[in-house]
């Protein structure tokens, strides 16, 4: 049904998608936490530096990410020297692209979720005999499982569709960064490359809306669960 | 037996100054009642950690909670406390089983013995047909006897209660009352309880903090603190009602009723298990008592008294329909009484003026059981089904 070609480019994409989110959500959370509970110097800047891949044109976040992370830039010429990791040019690299581009919609969604958790239930788990520590895993976290959900997919759903900071800073290689939405933007630019590009398309679309199913029918069980529903 | 929890403290919060010096029995309940605003529950929360004194000391027996001075600020988590809020803030993420665990397994890692037993709560709060259940689909009586439960099952030193009952309708608080009640006498657990409402803090309590405008007005055991002249004014600001003295004169077995002797009237009240000749004091709220011109003959009601009418006035109602009616009935009492405006003017009362009231119930003061339970052992209270006698 599917051709070789374009069962590697969904199986990288999904993949690269994946590590995205799994790596960057605890990341995230703390972020989120940050936000919504602490006031501190330098709280502005940390909310516009979360928010700017939303705001920026995403080849400008490519070429940042090139310039700091390629084995000449200062963190990724560490990491080449110190451990042997190249992320330039992998899909490695591509998934650290989509993070980066996805943790905006990810952090917003948790941090409202977080937001919307009563303070008063965190009190009374203390009053109970649980540190801040506790609290946060034991009550904390579970209620804002919803948030973190659809954050998760959101954020799932965007790595996946990144185009600009990927190709600009992993560039378009067949097997290790090109995913669908790369794909296809190759298959344009080749000469009867449409109906081929057509394909990819409709598994992108139905990966999209795959997405966007599984997320409401997550949600809700959540919400089920929690009694919200 | 005999610690003590002493609250010395201020603490500012905005516009609101809250200060106090506190020396009270660590058993019992007691009762922290004042108007809303009053500063209850800043009292409670000092306690409880949720706010930090900005001066003072706070020593619940043995542990020292917080002492400016020392540089000692307890964390909430490890003044093994339970706290019963006015909303139950159960955990909706778990079950009714896991949330009475919740407290209990963090006690038992502590090492905090066991003294509550999981099954014994259950069985006083008749918990066992909810355990498997979410939070979410409790009425609000149950949601709060799970809170109960679960603040019980957490081996607290003190039980604090923050208007436990303010948010459940009159049904759901006579469900819930007598578990209290039980849970009061049952565990030897001190209880720290914030109120507004006097009928629940005459049932309940055994000592009596009076707070107002972010001050301490009194404090002391229930009876000391009625008999305070000083409180009047407060208590019949809660809620309007007259305080009647009494003696217990005769039970009637066949009837099961009991006759008291007040001041020039007697009263007969559903039977009480006090001794002949036991002293007991008797609220009587307003709204629990009619009027009427002439010695009704016709009437379901048994306790009527005939009085001359003192004064008429609107201050101290809740609704602009009603007045205030004092009737003065004896040597030294005077009945209160809250009937419509419309009815002042049908009636035509007037100072002076001969009237019967009717009175439909009557409240037993907690503070009468107190001293009966002195006297004859703590097996009365237990066997007092509710105070609430309707006469």
């Amino acid at each position: 049904m599917l051709t070789s070609v374009e069962l590697n480019a969904l199986r990288l994409s999904l993949q690269i998608a994946l590590v995205a989110v799994i790596a960057s959500l605890p990341f995230a959370v703390a972020v989120a936490w940050l936000l919504a509970r602490r006031t501190f110097v330098g709280k502005t800047l940390l909310d516009a530096i979360v928010f700017l891949p939303l705001v920026l044109p995403p080849v400008v976040i490519g070429y940042f990410l090139l310039v700091l992370l390629g084995t000449k830039g200062p963190i990724g010429g560490w990491l080449y020297e110190t451990f042997g990791v190249r992320l330039i040019f992998t899909r490695w690299g591509a998934a650290v692209a989509a993070a980066v581009m996805s943790f905006p919609l990810m952090v917003r969604s948790i941090r409202l979720a977080l937001e919307a958790v009563d303070r008063g239930l965190e009190f009374a788990a203390r009053t109970l005999g649980a540190s801040r520590f506790d609290v946060f895993f034991s009550v904390t976290l579970p209620l804002m499982l919803p948030g973190i959900v659809t954050g998760s997919i959101v954020a799932f759903a965007t790595a996946l569709g990144d185009f600009g900071a990927t190709i600009t800073f992993v560039g378009n290689v067949e097997g290790e960064t090109q995913t669908l939405s790369l794909a296809i933007y190759s298959l344009t630019q080749t000469p009867d490359g449409d109906a081929a590009a057509l394909r990819l398309v409709v598994i992108s679309l139905v990966l999209a809306l795959g997405a966007l199913f599984v997320s409401e029918m997550l949600a809700r069980r959540v919400r089920r669960m929690l009694g919200r529903a | 037996m005999s610690e003590r929890l002493r609250i010395d403290a201020a603490k500012q919060l905005g516009a609101f100054a809250f200060a106090c010096d506190l020396d009270l029995p660590l058993s019992g309940l007691t009762a922290i009642f004042g108007a809303s605003g009053a500063g209850k529950s800043t009292l409670i929360n000092l306690v409880a950690g949720l706010y930090q004194p900005d001066r003072g000391r706070i020593v619940v027996g043995s542990t020292v909670f917080f002492d400016a001075a020392g540089g000692i600020r307890l964390p909430v988590e490890r003044r093994g406390l339970g706290y019963v809020f006015q909303d139950a803030r159960l955990f909706p993420h778990l079950s009714v089983r896991s949330n009475l665990d919740y407290g209990r397994r963090r006690a038992n890692r502590r090492g905090d013995g066991a003294a509550v037993a999981f099954d014994a709560v259950v069985e006083l709060l008749a918990l066992g047909a909810l355990l498997e259940r979410r939070p979410h689909t409790l009425s609000g009586g149950e949601k709060q006897r799970v809170a109960l439960g679960r603040a019980l099952l957490a081996q607290p030193r003190l039980l604090l209660m923050d208007e436990p009952l303010a948010s459940l309708d009159a049904a759901r608080k006579a469900e819930i009352l007598p578990y209290v009640e039980r849970l009061r006498d049952e565990f030897a657990i001190p209880i720290l309880y914030v109120s507004h409402s006097l009928d629940e803090v005459l049932r309940l309590a055994t000592a009596l903090v009076l707070v107002d405008a972010g001050r301490v007005v009194t404090a002391g055991s229930i009876s000391d603190v009625l008999l305070d002249e000083s409180v009047r004014p407060f208590l019949a600001a809660a809620e309007p009602g007259s305080l009647v003295f009494g003696v217990v004169e005769s039970h009637d077995d066949r009837y099961q009723l009991s006759t008291l002797a007040c001041d020039q009237f007697q009263l007969r009240v559903p039977r009480i298990d006090l001794a002949v000749g036991t002293e007991v004091r008797l609220r009587i709220p307003a709204r629990e008592v009619a009027l009427a011109l002439a010695r009704p003959s016709d009437v379901s009601i048994t306790n009527r008294i005939e009085g001359s009418i003192e004064s008429l006035g609107t201050q101290g109602v809740g609704h602009a329909a009603h007045a205030l009616v004092k009737v003065r009935v004896g040597a030294s009492t005077t009945l209160v009484v809250t009937i419509t405006r419309e009815s002042v003017e049908r009636l035509a009362l007037v100072p002076g003026l001969r009237v019967w009231c009717l009175i439909k119930s009557v409240v037993l003061d907690a503070g009468a059981l107190v001293l009966a339970r002195g006297r004859a052992a703590q097996r009365v209270s237990a066997q007092m089904p509710a105070n609430d006698a309707r006469a």
